[in-house]
Protein backbone atom coordinates (compact mmCIF):
# COMPACT_ATOMS: atom_id res chain seq x y z
CA UNK A 1 0.00 0.00 0.00
CA UNK A 2 1.10 3.92 -0.80
CA UNK A 3 1.59 5.90 1.67
CA UNK A 4 -0.26 8.75 1.97
CA UNK A 5 2.13 11.31 2.89
CA UNK A 6 3.26 10.31 -0.59
CA UNK A 7 -0.23 10.56 -1.83
CA UNK A 8 -0.27 13.66 -0.85
CA UNK A 9 3.14 14.66 -2.07
CA UNK A 10 1.99 13.51 -5.45
CA UNK A 11 -1.37 15.00 -5.54
CA UNK A 12 -0.21 18.45 -5.62
CA UNK A 13 -2.18 19.96 -2.62
CA UNK A 14 -0.02 22.14 -0.33
CA UNK A 15 1.43 19.27 2.18
CA UNK A 16 1.90 19.75 6.00
CA UNK A 17 3.97 18.05 8.07
CA UNK A 18 4.99 18.83 11.44
CA UNK A 19 6.91 16.87 14.11
CA UNK A 20 6.84 15.52 18.03
CA UNK A 21 9.83 15.06 19.66
CA UNK A 22 9.83 11.35 21.78
CA UNK A 23 10.51 11.98 25.66
CA UNK A 24 13.27 11.31 27.94
CA UNK A 25 12.12 8.46 29.72
CA UNK A 26 9.34 6.28 28.94
CA UNK A 27 6.02 8.50 29.76
CA UNK A 28 4.61 8.86 26.99
CA UNK A 29 1.93 10.82 27.95
CA UNK A 30 3.06 14.48 26.19
CA UNK A 31 4.30 12.94 23.25
CA UNK A 32 0.70 11.11 23.11
CA UNK A 33 -0.93 14.20 23.32
CA UNK A 34 0.78 15.86 20.82
CA UNK A 35 0.40 13.20 18.15
CA UNK A 36 -3.86 13.26 19.12
CA UNK A 37 -3.18 17.06 18.50
CA UNK A 38 -1.84 16.88 15.22
CA UNK A 39 -2.50 13.48 13.80
CA UNK A 40 -5.57 14.66 11.81
CA UNK A 41 -4.51 18.35 11.06
CA UNK A 42 -1.66 17.36 9.03
CA UNK A 43 -0.65 15.02 6.59
CA UNK A 44 2.51 13.41 8.33
CA UNK A 45 3.97 13.88 11.96
CA UNK A 46 7.82 13.73 12.30
CA UNK A 47 9.68 11.82 14.97
CA UNK A 48 12.78 12.91 15.84
CA UNK A 49 15.85 10.82 16.13
CA UNK A 50 17.06 11.23 19.58
CA UNK A 51 17.61 15.46 18.25
CA UNK A 52 20.60 17.03 18.66
CA UNK A 53 22.09 14.06 19.91
CA UNK A 54 20.39 13.44 23.52
CA UNK A 55 19.17 10.59 24.04
CA UNK A 56 15.69 10.26 24.03
CA UNK A 57 12.39 7.51 23.38
CA UNK A 58 13.39 5.88 19.52
CA UNK A 59 11.72 7.59 16.35
CA UNK A 60 10.81 3.93 15.84
CA UNK A 61 8.93 3.70 18.81
CA UNK A 62 7.16 6.79 18.32
CA UNK A 63 6.40 6.47 14.85
CA UNK A 64 4.26 3.10 16.07
CA UNK A 65 2.98 5.06 18.61
CA UNK A 66 1.71 7.55 15.67
CA UNK A 67 0.42 4.52 13.53
CA UNK A 68 -1.84 3.24 16.66
CA UNK A 69 -3.41 6.12 16.93
CA UNK A 70 -4.54 6.19 13.11
CA UNK A 71 -2.20 9.05 11.77
CA UNK A 72 0.93 9.18 9.40
CA UNK A 73 4.24 9.58 10.53
CA UNK A 74 7.86 10.06 8.99
CA UNK A 75 10.49 8.22 10.42
CA UNK A 76 13.24 9.99 11.03
CA UNK A 77 16.16 8.61 10.96
CA UNK A 78 19.93 9.34 11.78
CA UNK A 79 23.14 7.61 10.74
CA UNK A 80 25.10 9.14 14.23
CA UNK A 81 23.62 5.76 16.06
CA UNK A 82 23.73 2.77 13.94
CA UNK A 83 25.91 1.01 11.51
CA UNK A 84 24.71 -0.43 8.31
CA UNK A 85 23.66 -3.68 9.51
CA UNK A 86 21.25 -1.68 12.74
CA UNK A 87 20.25 0.94 9.95
CA UNK A 88 18.77 -1.65 7.45
CA UNK A 89 17.12 -4.03 10.25
CA UNK A 90 15.07 -1.22 11.60
CA UNK A 91 14.44 0.12 8.35
CA UNK A 92 12.99 -4.11 8.09
CA UNK A 93 11.45 -3.53 11.38
CA UNK A 94 9.97 -0.44 10.71
CA UNK A 95 8.46 -1.31 6.98
CA UNK A 96 6.92 -4.64 8.75
CA UNK A 97 4.82 -2.15 11.40
CA UNK A 98 3.54 0.14 9.04
CA UNK A 99 5.96 2.69 8.78
CA UNK A 100 6.36 4.23 5.18
CA UNK A 101 8.03 7.20 5.26
CA UNK A 102 11.44 7.14 6.08
CA UNK A 103 13.32 11.03 6.21
CA UNK A 104 17.22 10.46 5.95
CA UNK A 105 19.91 12.42 8.19
CA UNK A 106 23.47 12.35 9.10
CA UNK A 107 22.40 13.48 12.21
CA UNK A 108 24.44 15.94 14.83
CA UNK A 109 27.53 15.49 15.98
CA UNK A 110 27.62 13.47 19.37
CA UNK A 111 29.72 15.98 21.23
CA UNK A 112 26.80 18.34 20.86
CA UNK A 113 24.37 16.46 22.84
CA UNK A 114 24.06 14.51 26.35
CA UNK A 115 26.28 11.60 26.38
CA UNK A 116 29.46 13.35 24.72
CA UNK A 117 31.99 10.74 25.54
CA UNK A 118 29.81 7.69 22.90
CA UNK A 119 31.17 6.85 19.40
CA UNK A 120 29.83 8.81 16.59
CA UNK A 121 28.76 5.52 14.08
CA UNK A 122 28.55 7.64 11.16
CA UNK A 123 29.18 4.19 8.84
CA UNK A 124 26.91 5.68 6.28
CA UNK A 125 26.21 8.91 5.42
CA UNK A 126 22.42 10.33 4.43
CA UNK A 127 23.31 9.84 0.54
CA UNK A 128 24.28 6.25 1.29
CA UNK A 129 20.95 5.80 3.63
CA UNK A 130 18.86 6.94 0.85
CA UNK A 131 20.59 4.42 -1.78
CA UNK A 132 20.57 1.75 1.00
CA UNK A 133 16.74 2.07 1.02
CA UNK A 134 16.14 1.96 -3.11
CA UNK A 135 18.51 -1.19 -2.78
CA UNK A 136 16.10 -2.68 -0.54
CA UNK A 137 13.14 -1.20 -2.40
CA UNK A 138 14.58 -3.60 -5.11
CA UNK A 139 14.75 -6.63 -2.68
CA UNK A 140 18.35 -6.58 -1.58
CA UNK A 141 19.89 -5.61 0.98
CA UNK A 142 23.79 -3.98 1.32
CA UNK A 143 25.83 -7.23 1.38
CA UNK A 144 24.09 -8.10 -1.57
CA UNK A 145 22.15 -10.65 -0.58
CA UNK A 146 18.25 -11.20 -1.54
CA UNK A 147 15.34 -9.75 0.87
CA UNK A 148 12.98 -12.73 1.87
CA UNK A 149 9.84 -9.74 1.57
CA UNK A 150 11.15 -6.04 0.30
CA UNK A 151 10.60 -2.73 1.54
CA UNK A 152 8.88 0.11 0.21
CA UNK A 153 9.37 3.41 1.55
CA UNK A 154 8.84 7.10 0.89
CA UNK A 155 12.36 8.59 1.17
CA UNK A 156 13.16 12.18 1.75
CA UNK A 157 16.18 14.10 3.15
CA UNK A 158 16.62 17.74 4.59
CA UNK A 159 17.89 20.95 2.77
CA UNK A 160 19.70 23.98 4.37
CA UNK A 161 18.66 26.94 1.41
CA UNK A 162 20.40 29.75 3.72
CA UNK A 163 23.42 27.74 4.35
CA UNK A 164 26.75 29.88 3.91
CA UNK A 165 28.40 29.05 1.65
CA UNK A 166 25.89 27.67 -0.34
CA UNK A 167 26.85 25.84 -3.28
CA UNK A 168 28.44 22.69 -1.35
CA UNK A 169 25.03 22.21 0.05
CA UNK A 170 23.36 22.35 -3.33
CA UNK A 171 25.55 19.81 -4.72
CA UNK A 172 24.71 17.56 -2.01
CA UNK A 173 21.58 18.42 -2.49
CA UNK A 174 21.56 16.76 -5.91
CA UNK A 175 23.39 13.97 -4.82
CA UNK A 176 20.11 13.46 -2.73
CA UNK A 177 17.87 13.71 -5.61
CA UNK A 178 19.77 11.45 -7.42
CA UNK A 179 20.01 8.92 -4.07
CA UNK A 180 16.31 8.69 -4.70
CA UNK A 181 15.17 11.38 -2.01
CA UNK A 182 11.44 11.92 -3.01
CA UNK A 183 11.13 15.21 -1.20
CA UNK A 184 12.88 17.61 1.32
CA UNK A 185 12.22 19.38 4.30
CA UNK A 186 14.06 22.30 4.34
CA UNK A 187 16.22 23.65 7.59
CA UNK A 188 14.04 27.02 9.20
CA UNK A 189 13.76 29.67 6.09
CA UNK A 190 12.10 33.10 7.59
CA UNK A 191 13.71 34.95 4.64
CA UNK A 192 11.10 34.21 1.65
CA UNK A 193 13.01 36.16 -0.90
CA UNK A 194 16.24 33.84 -0.43
CA UNK A 195 13.99 30.90 -0.13
CA UNK A 196 12.02 32.03 -3.39
CA UNK A 197 15.91 32.28 -5.20
CA UNK A 198 16.57 28.20 -3.70
CA UNK A 199 13.27 27.52 -5.23
CA UNK A 200 13.82 29.05 -8.64
CA UNK A 201 16.89 26.44 -8.80
CA UNK A 202 15.28 23.65 -7.01
CA UNK A 203 12.14 23.22 -8.82
CA UNK A 204 14.36 22.12 -12.08
CA UNK A 205 14.62 18.49 -9.62
CA UNK A 206 11.95 15.87 -9.69
CA UNK A 207 11.28 16.07 -6.24
CA UNK A 208 9.10 17.81 -3.49
CA UNK A 209 9.96 20.76 -1.24
CA UNK A 210 8.58 21.62 2.26
CA UNK A 211 9.61 25.12 3.65
CA UNK A 212 10.53 24.41 7.54
CA UNK A 213 9.10 26.88 9.53
CA UNK A 214 10.01 26.98 13.07
CA UNK A 215 8.09 28.80 15.40
CA UNK A 216 9.76 32.08 16.92
CA UNK A 217 8.64 31.97 20.58
CA UNK A 218 10.73 35.24 21.22
CA UNK A 219 13.04 38.04 20.12
CA UNK A 220 16.08 36.27 21.87
CA UNK A 221 15.21 33.19 20.42
CA UNK A 222 14.99 34.85 17.09
CA UNK A 223 18.52 36.40 17.75
CA UNK A 224 19.93 33.55 19.23
CA UNK A 225 19.16 31.43 16.22
CA UNK A 226 20.14 33.99 13.74
CA UNK A 227 23.77 34.08 15.06
CA UNK A 228 24.11 30.69 16.32
CA UNK A 229 22.03 28.49 14.61
CA UNK A 230 24.10 26.85 11.49
CA UNK A 231 21.83 27.64 8.18
CA UNK A 232 19.46 29.83 9.88
CA UNK A 233 18.92 33.65 9.04
CA UNK A 234 16.43 35.65 10.59
CA UNK A 235 16.06 38.50 8.57
CA UNK A 236 16.61 41.99 11.79
CA UNK A 237 12.81 43.20 10.33
CA UNK A 238 11.61 39.98 12.04
CA UNK A 239 13.76 40.18 15.39
CA UNK A 240 12.71 43.80 15.35
CA UNK A 241 9.17 43.16 14.52
CA UNK A 242 9.17 39.91 17.93
CA UNK A 243 11.17 43.21 19.87
CA UNK A 244 8.49 45.62 19.57
CA UNK A 245 5.44 43.45 21.43
CA UNK A 246 5.91 42.94 24.84
CA UNK A 247 7.24 39.74 26.44
CA UNK A 248 4.00 38.04 27.23
CA UNK A 249 2.70 38.37 23.28
CA UNK A 250 5.70 37.23 22.02
CA UNK A 251 4.19 33.61 21.10
CA UNK A 252 1.06 35.21 19.67
CA UNK A 253 3.72 37.34 17.17
CA UNK A 254 5.58 34.13 16.01
CA UNK A 255 2.65 32.23 16.03
CA UNK A 256 1.26 35.32 13.43
CA UNK A 257 4.93 35.50 11.71
CA UNK A 258 4.68 31.43 10.79
CA UNK A 259 1.47 31.86 9.62
CA UNK A 260 1.53 34.06 7.76
CA UNK A 261 4.59 33.16 6.03
CA UNK A 262 3.12 29.98 5.39
CA UNK A 263 0.50 31.83 3.94
CA UNK A 264 2.67 33.57 1.62
CA UNK A 265 4.07 30.16 0.80
CA UNK A 266 1.06 28.78 -0.55
CA UNK A 267 -0.51 31.69 -1.99
CA UNK A 268 2.22 32.03 -4.25
CA UNK A 269 3.06 28.43 -4.94
CA UNK A 270 6.63 29.53 -3.54
CA UNK A 271 7.14 25.18 -2.80
CA UNK A 272 5.10 22.15 -2.46
CA UNK A 273 4.23 22.63 1.91
CA UNK A 274 5.52 23.69 4.76
CA UNK A 275 7.08 21.23 7.67
CA UNK A 276 6.10 23.41 10.80
CA UNK A 277 8.53 22.20 13.93
CA UNK A 278 7.40 24.34 16.95
CA UNK A 279 10.15 22.79 18.79
CA UNK A 280 8.69 21.88 22.81
CA UNK A 281 5.41 24.54 21.87
CA UNK A 282 3.63 21.44 19.54
CA UNK A 283 0.15 23.05 21.70
CA UNK A 284 0.30 25.93 19.40
CA UNK A 285 0.89 23.94 15.78
CA UNK A 286 -3.05 24.24 15.35
CA UNK A 287 -2.81 27.81 15.84
CA UNK A 288 0.06 28.37 13.57
CA UNK A 289 -2.15 26.63 11.19
CA UNK A 290 -5.30 28.92 11.75
CA UNK A 291 -3.10 31.90 11.16
CA UNK A 292 -1.97 30.30 7.62
CA UNK A 293 -5.96 30.35 6.98
CA UNK A 294 -5.48 26.25 6.72
CA UNK A 295 -7.78 24.92 9.32
CA UNK B 1 54.13 12.28 10.09
CA UNK B 2 54.52 12.16 13.85
CA UNK B 3 52.89 10.27 16.65
CA UNK B 4 51.31 13.20 18.71
CA UNK B 5 50.88 12.12 22.76
CA UNK B 6 49.87 14.02 25.63
CA UNK B 7 51.57 13.55 29.27
CA UNK B 8 49.16 11.54 31.72
CA UNK B 9 48.45 13.38 34.85
CA UNK B 10 50.92 12.93 37.65
CA UNK B 11 47.74 11.26 39.44
CA UNK B 12 47.02 8.65 36.78
CA UNK B 13 51.09 8.01 36.67
CA UNK B 14 51.74 7.55 40.09
CA UNK B 15 48.31 5.21 40.08
CA UNK B 16 49.66 2.84 37.46
CA UNK B 17 53.28 2.62 39.18
CA UNK B 18 51.07 1.52 42.68
CA UNK B 19 53.28 -1.23 43.71
CA UNK B 20 56.14 -0.45 41.82
CA UNK B 21 59.16 1.49 43.68
CA UNK B 22 61.93 1.40 41.32
CA UNK B 23 61.49 3.01 38.44
CA UNK B 24 63.51 3.08 34.71
CA UNK B 25 62.62 6.16 33.09
CA UNK B 26 62.59 5.78 28.57
CA UNK B 27 61.88 8.76 26.33
CA UNK B 28 62.29 8.86 22.51
CA UNK B 29 64.24 11.59 20.64
CA UNK B 30 61.87 11.44 18.03
CA UNK B 31 58.10 12.20 17.99
CA UNK B 32 57.64 12.98 22.27
CA UNK B 33 60.81 15.35 21.80
CA UNK B 34 59.02 17.52 19.20
CA UNK B 35 55.93 17.39 21.08
CA UNK B 36 57.63 18.20 24.56
CA UNK B 37 56.05 15.31 26.09
CA UNK B 38 59.31 12.74 26.26
CA UNK B 39 62.49 14.29 25.18
CA UNK B 40 65.77 14.62 27.30
CA UNK B 41 63.64 18.13 29.62
CA UNK B 42 60.77 16.27 29.91
CA UNK B 43 62.54 12.70 31.00
CA UNK B 44 64.44 14.93 33.81
CA UNK B 45 61.58 16.55 35.25
CA UNK B 46 59.57 13.21 35.28
CA UNK B 47 62.61 11.51 37.62
CA UNK B 48 62.12 14.43 39.83
CA UNK B 49 58.02 13.56 40.07
CA UNK B 50 59.13 9.89 40.70
CA UNK B 51 61.51 11.06 43.45
CA UNK B 52 59.22 12.98 45.02
CA UNK B 53 56.41 10.40 45.01
CA UNK B 54 58.90 8.37 47.10
CA UNK B 55 60.50 6.11 43.80
CA UNK B 56 63.72 5.16 43.08
CA UNK B 57 65.15 5.86 39.92
CA UNK B 58 67.28 3.44 38.52
CA UNK B 59 68.16 5.23 35.96
CA UNK B 60 66.79 6.84 32.32
CA UNK B 61 67.34 7.10 28.62
CA UNK B 62 66.54 8.84 25.82
CA UNK B 63 66.11 6.49 22.77
CA UNK B 64 66.85 8.44 19.17
CA UNK B 65 63.75 6.61 17.58
CA UNK B 66 61.90 4.21 20.09
CA UNK B 67 59.95 3.07 17.75
CA UNK B 68 62.64 1.09 15.67
CA UNK B 69 65.47 -0.98 16.12
CA UNK B 70 67.35 1.28 17.84
CA UNK B 71 65.00 0.26 21.10
CA UNK B 72 66.53 -3.35 21.33
CA UNK B 73 70.07 -1.63 21.22
CA UNK B 74 69.14 0.48 23.82
CA UNK B 75 67.38 -2.07 26.60
CA UNK B 76 70.66 -4.18 26.26
CA UNK B 77 73.32 -0.56 26.59
CA UNK B 78 70.86 -0.12 30.01
CA UNK B 79 70.34 -3.57 30.79
CA UNK B 80 71.85 -3.91 34.98
CA UNK B 81 70.03 0.00 35.49
CA UNK B 82 66.62 -1.80 33.97
CA UNK B 83 66.84 -5.17 35.71
CA UNK B 84 67.49 -3.40 38.93
CA UNK B 85 64.74 -1.66 38.54
CA UNK B 86 60.75 -2.77 39.12
CA UNK B 87 59.45 -1.00 35.64
CA UNK B 88 60.23 1.23 33.05
CA UNK B 89 58.01 5.04 32.59
CA UNK B 90 57.52 5.12 29.05
CA UNK B 91 57.57 8.51 27.79
CA UNK B 92 57.33 7.53 23.97
CA UNK B 93 54.43 6.65 21.98
CA UNK B 94 52.46 3.42 22.36
CA UNK B 95 54.88 2.14 19.55
CA UNK B 96 57.99 2.69 21.56
CA UNK B 97 55.98 0.72 24.79
CA UNK B 98 55.19 -1.82 22.05
CA UNK B 99 58.79 -2.02 21.06
CA UNK B 100 60.14 -2.16 24.79
CA UNK B 101 57.75 -4.53 25.46
CA UNK B 102 59.45 -6.91 22.95
CA UNK B 103 62.96 -6.71 24.43
CA UNK B 104 62.24 -6.97 28.57
CA UNK B 105 60.22 -8.84 31.06
CA UNK B 106 59.73 -5.95 33.07
CA UNK B 107 56.37 -4.02 33.05
CA UNK B 108 56.26 -1.05 30.53
CA UNK B 109 54.03 2.10 32.14
CA UNK B 110 52.98 4.32 29.40
CA UNK B 111 52.99 8.05 30.70
CA UNK B 112 52.04 9.78 27.73
CA UNK B 113 48.50 9.06 25.99
CA UNK B 114 49.17 8.62 22.14
CA UNK B 115 46.23 10.89 20.41
CA UNK B 116 46.74 10.75 16.65
CA UNK B 117 48.80 10.48 14.02
CA UNK B 118 49.62 14.01 12.91
CA UNK B 119 52.14 16.81 11.45
CA UNK B 120 53.08 19.87 12.77
CA UNK B 121 51.32 22.59 10.21
CA UNK B 122 52.74 25.74 11.88
CA UNK B 123 55.37 25.48 15.36
CA UNK B 124 53.64 23.99 17.83
CA UNK B 125 50.65 23.39 16.06
CA UNK B 126 49.69 19.43 15.12
CA UNK B 127 47.34 18.74 12.91
CA UNK B 128 45.80 14.57 12.31
CA UNK B 129 46.58 13.96 8.98
CA UNK B 130 45.87 10.28 8.36
CA UNK B 131 43.39 7.62 9.87
CA UNK B 132 45.01 5.03 7.76
CA UNK B 133 41.60 3.90 6.57
CA UNK B 134 43.72 1.86 3.73
CA UNK B 135 41.24 3.42 1.10
CA UNK B 136 43.02 6.66 -0.08
CA UNK B 137 40.18 9.52 -1.55
CA UNK B 138 42.48 11.93 -1.41
CA UNK B 139 42.82 11.94 -5.38
CA UNK B 140 38.98 12.73 -5.54
CA UNK B 141 39.52 15.82 -2.89
CA UNK B 142 41.83 17.75 -4.34
CA UNK B 143 44.05 16.83 -1.48
CA UNK B 144 42.39 17.33 1.74
CA UNK B 145 41.16 14.09 3.91
CA UNK B 146 37.17 13.89 4.73
CA UNK B 147 38.30 11.01 6.55
CA UNK B 148 40.34 12.87 9.61
CA UNK B 149 39.08 16.51 8.16
CA UNK B 150 35.68 16.23 9.02
CA UNK B 151 34.17 15.13 12.31
CA UNK B 152 31.98 12.84 11.23
CA UNK B 153 34.12 11.37 8.52
CA UNK B 154 31.51 11.99 5.80
CA UNK B 155 32.21 11.33 2.07
CA UNK B 156 29.02 12.42 0.14
CA UNK B 157 29.51 16.48 0.63
CA UNK B 158 28.88 18.51 4.23
CA UNK B 159 26.03 18.03 6.88
CA UNK B 160 23.92 20.68 7.93
CA UNK B 161 25.32 21.30 10.89
CA UNK B 162 28.68 23.37 8.72
CA UNK B 163 28.32 27.35 9.01
CA UNK B 164 30.65 30.29 7.13
CA UNK B 165 33.08 27.54 6.49
CA UNK B 166 33.52 26.27 10.32
CA UNK B 167 32.66 22.90 11.82
CA UNK B 168 29.13 22.63 14.05
CA UNK B 169 31.71 20.94 17.02
CA UNK B 170 34.01 23.90 17.20
CA UNK B 171 33.90 27.10 15.35
CA UNK B 172 37.26 27.11 15.59
CA UNK B 173 38.09 24.35 13.16
CA UNK B 174 37.52 24.91 9.40
CA UNK B 175 34.70 22.48 7.44
CA UNK B 176 36.68 19.70 5.54
CA UNK B 177 33.96 19.86 2.44
CA UNK B 178 34.38 23.91 2.53
CA UNK B 179 37.81 23.30 2.17
CA UNK B 180 37.67 20.81 -0.32
CA UNK B 181 34.46 22.49 -2.15
CA UNK B 182 36.81 25.18 -2.65
CA UNK B 183 39.63 23.96 -3.90
CA UNK B 184 38.21 21.53 -6.75
CA UNK B 185 36.39 24.68 -7.76
CA UNK B 186 39.51 25.79 -8.24
CA UNK B 187 41.34 23.15 -10.10
CA UNK B 188 38.47 22.98 -12.28
CA UNK B 189 37.25 19.67 -10.56
CA UNK B 190 34.04 19.67 -8.93
CA UNK B 191 32.78 17.07 -10.99
CA UNK B 192 34.89 14.88 -8.05
CA UNK B 193 32.53 15.92 -5.90
CA UNK B 194 29.04 15.29 -7.56
CA UNK B 195 30.22 11.65 -7.65
CA UNK B 196 28.51 9.39 -5.41
CA UNK B 197 30.89 7.97 -2.75
CA UNK B 198 29.97 4.53 -1.75
CA UNK B 199 29.79 3.14 1.79
CA UNK B 200 33.31 2.43 3.13
CA UNK B 201 34.78 -0.87 3.85
CA UNK B 202 36.29 -0.71 7.48
CA UNK B 203 37.90 -4.39 7.06
CA UNK B 204 40.15 -3.62 3.71
CA UNK B 205 42.73 -5.05 6.39
CA UNK B 206 41.01 -7.50 8.61
CA UNK B 207 41.56 -6.30 12.43
CA UNK B 208 44.19 -7.21 13.91
CA UNK B 209 45.75 -5.17 11.34
CA UNK B 210 49.11 -6.49 9.69
CA UNK B 211 50.56 -7.37 6.59
CA UNK B 212 53.24 -9.29 5.46
CA UNK B 213 55.38 -7.67 2.33
CA UNK B 214 57.13 -10.53 0.55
Amino acid sequence: MVSRFKEALESGKFVITSEVAPPKGTNLEKMMHHIDLLKDKVDALNITDHQSSVMRFPSLGGALAVIEKGGEPVMQMTCRDRNRIALEADLLFAYSRGVKNVLCLTGDAVPVGDHKEAKGVFDLDSVQLLKTIRQMMDGQDLGGNNLDGAVEFCAGAIVTPEAQPIEPQLIKFEKKIEAGAEFFQTQAIYDLENFTKFMDYAREFKTKILAGIVLLSSARMARYMTENVPGIFVPQELIDEMSAVPKEEMLAKGIEIAGRTIAALKKDAICDGVHIMAIGKEEVVPDILAAAGLS
Amino acid sequence: MKAITRQKSIEDIQESLEGLDRIFVVGCGTCTTMTKTGGVEQVEEMKERLQEMGKRVTGSTVIPTACDDMTEEAMKENEQFIRSADAILSMSCALGVHRMNLYIDKPVIPAVDTLFIGVEETPGYFREACAQCGQCILGQTAGICPITACHKGLVNGPCGGTNNGKCEVDKDKDCAWTLIYNRLKEQGRLDLMRRYQPPRNHHIVLKPRSVKIT
